[in-house]
């Protein structure tokens, strides 16, 4: 283009078969790159996810050293592995093998985008024990207190989860209140100036917990003892 | 615009030009969407620099080994898939390096596919030079970006968090401006470091300016 007679004189020597072949090759080339990379750090992303997971799993369950992950759907529960279908939990055990409690991940949209969390339920208070922001996108110093407020956090060490009598949902749903106006177990405190993201997580907690709860507890001897020969990833 | 068989000359500008005299964001504004979007903290801001260098390195590189193969109907799809191919290449190492830093960066990291100064780089200046002065040339524009984002990640995460690569500078009477780390306080500090670098040009040019009238009155009494 900076010299117009030469690209005019050049142009019919490029045949539709050799632009074809030029880009073929460089995008197979391109490909094959991909692919090498995909599979060399495929192994060190896996690892880091299941690290991301685990650090959250025992914050979310003080006491579980280690832990099992299970699907929970109507029939029943069990150990999760490739294929199986149902809402993802894991279960915490301490050192001597009792289940601790289970953490699920639940989810609501924010002020920005959706934010992901999970929360660890212990059977023992039939409360959330714990919750731990896994994503999320909300204004810097302003929605991110969800995580960093050490006073909105203290309402997830024994927010209330009871069932109610026919265990079908929970007696009390998990509601986030206006700041310093909690007075019952299963309310939330919001954070002043971050209403909407402390709205979001008593939403997703509620809805989770309303999902999760009863499909789970009939079933929850299951998970009394970890199973022996399930991946503990 | 410089041919193929222009300058050819391996100079102390090649290197400089990208960090001062062309600055890829203070000069010439190219990929000002990273620039704005992920300088909220001197950690992502240098992230982003560096994957940014790397991806401009290895594509300019490669453009420049085949541009006597890539024919010139189909160069700029040529760029774009490799270009898109090294983007992911870094998508994948970050991830493996760290998922937090991955999570933090966003799509920032597949957008810098649309960096404008990557594409520009490919089209004016590794299509028509030889390896080695596309990899100094590259380097220096990598580098110049890189400062550029650290100059407003710097800037940013003192006054918005009071905070430096996460180490607290300004103590806890302080109160952080959360604007900085907000869309706004980007647009903010990028406009002040350009009235900054603006105000420098035009004080050079007015010295050099004086500097010939004196010499001219000085010859011409």
């Amino acid at each position: 283009m900076s010299e117009p007679s030469t690209a005019t004189a050049a142009a019919p020597q490029f045949s539709a078969s050799r632009l074809i072949m030029v880009l073929g090759v460089i995008a197979t080339l391109s490909g094959l790159m991909v692919v090498l990379v995909y599979e060399l750090t495929r192994p060190a992303i896996a690892e880091n996810r299941r690290q991301a997971i685990e650090r959250a799993v025992f914050e979310v369950l003080p006491g579980a050293v280690t832990r099992h992950n299970f699907r929970v759907s109507e029939g029943g529960v069990r150990p999760a592995d490739e294929g199986s279908e149902g809402i993802l939990i894991y279960a915490g055990y301490r050192a001597d093998g009792t289940l601790v409690g289970i953490a699920a991940e639940a989810s609501a949209q924010g002020y920005a985008d959706q934010i992901l969390m999970l929360y660890g339920y212990r059977p023992a208070c039939h409360c959330i024990s714990g919750m731990q922001v896994l994503k999320l996108a909300e204004t810097p110093g302003l929605g991110d207190k969800i995580i960093t407020d050490s006073a909105f956090q203290a309402n997830f060490t024994a927010l209330d989860a009871q069932l109610d009598s026919r265990g079908a949902q929970l007696a009390n749903p998990i509601v986030t209140v206006r700041h310093g106006t909690k007075r019952q177990p299963w309310q939330i405190d919001a954070i002043s100036g971050a209403t909407v993201s402390s709205n979001a997580v008593g939403r997703a907690l509620d809805r989770s917990a309303n999902e999760l709860l009863p499909k789970l507890l009939p079933h929850l001897a299951a998970l009394r003892q970890p199973p022996p020969s399930t991946d503990a990833r | 615009m410089a041919l193929p068989t222009a300058d050819q000359t391996l100079t102390a500008d090649t290197f400089l030009a990208g960090i001062w005299r062309e600055n890829p964001v203070f000069v010439m504004l190219l990929g000002m969407c990273p620039v704005l979007a992920v300088t909220n903290t001197v950690q992502n801001s240098l992230a982003m620099g560096l994957a940014t260098t790397f991806v401009l390195l290895a594509s300019s590189g490669l453009v420049s080994l085949l541009r006597h193969l890539i024919p010139k109907p189909v160069r700029i799809a040529a760029y774009i898939i490799i270009i898109a191919s090294f983007v992911t290449v870094v998508d994948y190492a970050i991830q493996a390096i760290s998922l937090d830093l991955y999570n933090q960066l966003g799509a920032f990291i597949q957008l810098i596919v649309a960096n404008c100064m990557i594409l520009g780089r490919a089209e004016s200046y590794a299509s028509r030079h030889g390896f080695i002065q596309t990899q100094v040339n590259s380097l220096g524009m990598g580098l110049g970006f890189t400062l550029a984002l650290l100059c407003l990640g710097g800037v940013r995460e003192l006054l918005g968090a009071g905070s430096l690569l996460g180490y607290p500078l300004l103590g806890s009477s302080f109160e952080p401006w959360v604007v900085m780390l907000l869309p706004p306080g980007g647009f903010f500090v990028l406009g002040a470091w350009l009235l900054l670098f603006a105000w420098l040009r035009e004080r050079r040019d007015q010295r050099a300016i004086a500097a010939a009238t004196h010499s001219a009155t000085a010859a011409h009494p």
